[in-house]
C-alpha cells in the first residue's frame, strides 16, 4: 500500500460507518411522513417562494478576496519550511534552468517583497471599501 | 532519543512482538504481506474510530450538559447514570439511542442526493484528519513529511459539507447559515493558515513529529521550549491567532453567527433530525478535538512532558485548550455579522502578517 494509502482505507471505512449507522437508524426508526411534516420549516408559516434566491453581492467580494490570500498561502509553505534551514547553510535552490545558492537574509528579504506587494493590494482593497460590510 | 526507545511501552513491545509473529506465519502459509498491511490498516482504523467516538460522547457530556450547567449554577443531568444518581454519567449514550431511534424527516422540497450526501461529507473529513494526531512519539497512524498542510487541507472540506447542506435543504434559514458560513469560515481560514506558517518557519518541519521535536529542551533553564513561549511575545500572538480563527472555523460561540438560534433557528441543518443531524454533532465535536491536538503540537510541545507517560501529556493539553474553548462558549455574547468580518480581516490577518515578519526578522537577526 502507498503512503497516502491508508487515506483511502480511512475514508471508505469513515463513509462505511456513516451509511451503516443511517440504514441501522432507518432499520429501527418510525417512519409517518404526513404533508405538513414534510414542508419546509418556516417556523410555523406556510413557506412561499423558492429558498434559492439572491443574496448579499458582498459574500462574492470576500470570497475574491480569500482566493487571492489563499494561493499566497500556497506559495508561502515552501518558503517557510526551508526559512530556518537556509539560515543555518546556504541552501542551494535549482529551478528554472537556474542554480545557486541561497542564504537566509536574502531568502527573508524576498519573501517580504512578495508579502509587500500583497499588503499593497490589500490596504488598495481596504481603502476601495471592499471590506466594509453595511 | 535512546532511553525513550529502550523504555518503549509494555504496550508497543507486545505489539511489535505479535507483528513479528504474525509476519513469520504469513510467509510459512504463503499469503502475501499486502493482506496483512491492509487488516492492518483496518484494525488502526476502528481503533481511531472508537477513540473519536468516545472523545465525542466525553467532550460533547462535559460541555453542553455538565460544564454549562456549571456555568449557569445549574446540576446538569443526575438522573441516568449507574449506580444511581452518579453525576448522570450515561446522558450522552442515552442521547445517542434517542438520536438513532428518532423518525427521519426530509422535506419534500429538499434535493434528495445533496441532502443525504452532506453529513458524510462533514463526518469523513473531521475522521481523516485523526491520521496525523501525535499521540506520542510512536502512536501516530502516519507521519506524513507535509502533516500539518495535509490537516489544513482536509479540514478545508467541512466548508463544502456545510454549505450542501443548507443548499440541499431547500429552506431559507439553511441557505443564509450556510452562505454565512462559508463567508466566515473562508475569512478566519487565512489568519489560521498565516499563524500555522509562522510555526513552520520556527520548526523548519511540516511534518508533526518534527514539530514537537523542534520544542525539546528549556529556555533560561526552567521555562519549556514551547512554540508559545518562544520569541516572546510573537508566539504568543501566533497561538491567539490560532486560537481565536479556529474557533471560528468550528463556528461555537461568539462566533457561532451561522446557527444563530435567535435569528436563523439553527443555520445550516435546520431541516436535518435524527441520524443524519447526529453525525454533523459528530464531525463538530471531532474537529473540536483536532483543532485541540493541533495547537497542542505546534503551541504547546505536543507529548512532551514529565512524570506521566506521553499519551496522558498530549491528551491532558488538548483537554485544557478544549476547556479554553468551553469556556469561551459559555462565556462570550455572539459577534454581529460586520463585527466579525471586521474582526478578521482588520484586525487578525494585519496581525499575523506582522507576526510572520517579526517572527522572520528575529530569527535572522539570532544566526
Amino acid at each position: 500500500m502507498g503512503e497516502y494509502g491508508i487515506v483511502l482505507v480511512f475514508a471508505a471505512l469513515g463513509a462505511g460507518f456513516v451509511i451503516v449507522s443511517l440504514w441501522m437508524s432507518w432499520a429501527l426508526r418510525p417512519n409517518k411522513p404526513t404533508p405538513e411534516k414534510l414542508s419546509t420549516y418556516e417556523c410555523g408559516e406556510v413557506p412561499f417562494s423558492e429558498a434559492r434566491h439572491q443574496f448579499n453581492f458582498r459574500y462574492y467580494l470576500f470570497a475574491l478576496l480569500f482566493v487571492i490570500f489563499d494561493i499566497e498561502s500556497v506559495f508561502i509553505f515552501p518558503w517557510a519550511v526551508q526559512f530556518k534551514h537556509s539560515l543555518e547553510n546556504s541552501i542551494s535552490v535549482i529551478g528554472n534552468g537556474i542554480q545557486g545558492t541561497l542564504n537566509g537574509g536574502a531568502a527573508f528579504i524576498e519573501m517580504m517583497i512578495f508579502l509587500f506587494v500583497l499588503v499593497l493590494g490589500f490596504v488598495y482593497a481596504w481603502k476601495k471599501g471592499a471590506l466594509r460590510w453595511e | 532519543m535512546e532511553k525513550r526507545s529502550a523504555s518503549l511501552g509494555m504496550m508497543e513491545q507486545i505489539i511489535s512482538g505479535l507483528n513479528q509473529n504474525i509476519i513469520t506465519f504469513l510467509q510459512n502459509a504463503g499469503i502475501p504481506l499486502w493482506t496483512y498491511d491492509f487488516l492492518k490498516t483496518i484494525v488502526i482504523a476502528v481503533v481511531v474510530l472508537l477513540f473519536l467516538a468516545l472523545q465525542v460522547l466525553v467532550v460533547f457530556f462535559l460541555d453542553l450538559r455538565k460544564i454549562h450547567a456549571r456555568f449557569q449554577c445549574r446540576l446538569g443531568p443526575m438522573r441516568v447514570a449507574w449506580p444511581a444518581n452518579f453525576h448522570g454519567w450515561a446522558q450522552p449514550i442515552a442521547d445517542g439511542i434517542k438520536l438513532l431511534l428518532k423518525e427521519d424527516v426530509v422535506p419534500a422540497a429538499a434535493d434528495l442526493w445533496v441532502f443525504r450526501a452532506a453529513p458524510v461529507l462533514a463526518f469523513v473529513p473531521a475522521y481523516l484528519i485523526y491520521i496525523t494526531i501525535p499521540f506520542s512519539e510512536n502512536w501516530i497512524v502516519r507521519d506524513y513529511s507535509i502533516g500539518i498542510l495535509y490537516m489544513i487541507s482536509i479540514s478545508s472540506f467541512g466548508v463544502i459539507a456545510i454549505f450542501l447542506a443548507g443548499f440541499g435543504s431547500n429552506n431559507k434559514y439553511s441557505l443564509y447559515g450556510a452562505v454565512r458560513t462559508a463567508a466566515q469560515m473562508i475569512s478566519y481560514e487565512i489568519p489560521l493558515v498565516l499563524s500555522i506558517v509562522a510555526m513552520v518557519m520556527v520548526s523548519g518541519s511540516l511534518s508533526m513529529q518534527d514539530i514537537v521535536i523542534a520544542q525539546e529542551g528549556t529556555m533560561l533553564g526552567f521555562i519549556p521550549n514551547w512554540n508559545i513561549f518562544r520569541f516572546f511575545p510573537f508566539g504568543f500572538f501566533a497561538f491567539f491567532i490560532y486560537i481565536v480563527t479556529a474557533l471560528a472555523e468550528l463556528n461555537r460561540t461568539p462566533f457561532d453567527i451561522p446557527e444563530a438560534e435567535s435569528e436563523l433557528v439553527a443555520g445550516y441543518n435546520t431541516e436535518y433530525s435524527g441520524m443524519k443531524f447526529a453525525f454533523f454533532f459528530l464531525a463538530e465535536y471531532a474537529n473540536m478535538f483536532a483543532v485541540a491536538a493541533i495547537a497542542t503540537t505546534l503551541f504547546l510541545g505536543g507529548w512532551r512532558g514529565p512524570f506521566l507517560p506521553d499519551v496522558v501529556w498530549f491528551i491532558l493539553k488538548a483537554s485544557v485548550v478544549i476547556f479554553l474553548y468551553i469556556w469561551v462558549r459559555w462565556s462570550l455574547p455572539r459577534f454581529r455579522v460586520d463585527q466579525l468580518m471586521d474582526f478578521g480581516w482588520k484586525f487578525l490577518l494585519p496581525l499575523s502578517l506582522v507576526n510572520i515578519f517579526a517572527i522572520g526578522l528575529w530569527m535572522v537577526l539570532k544566526s
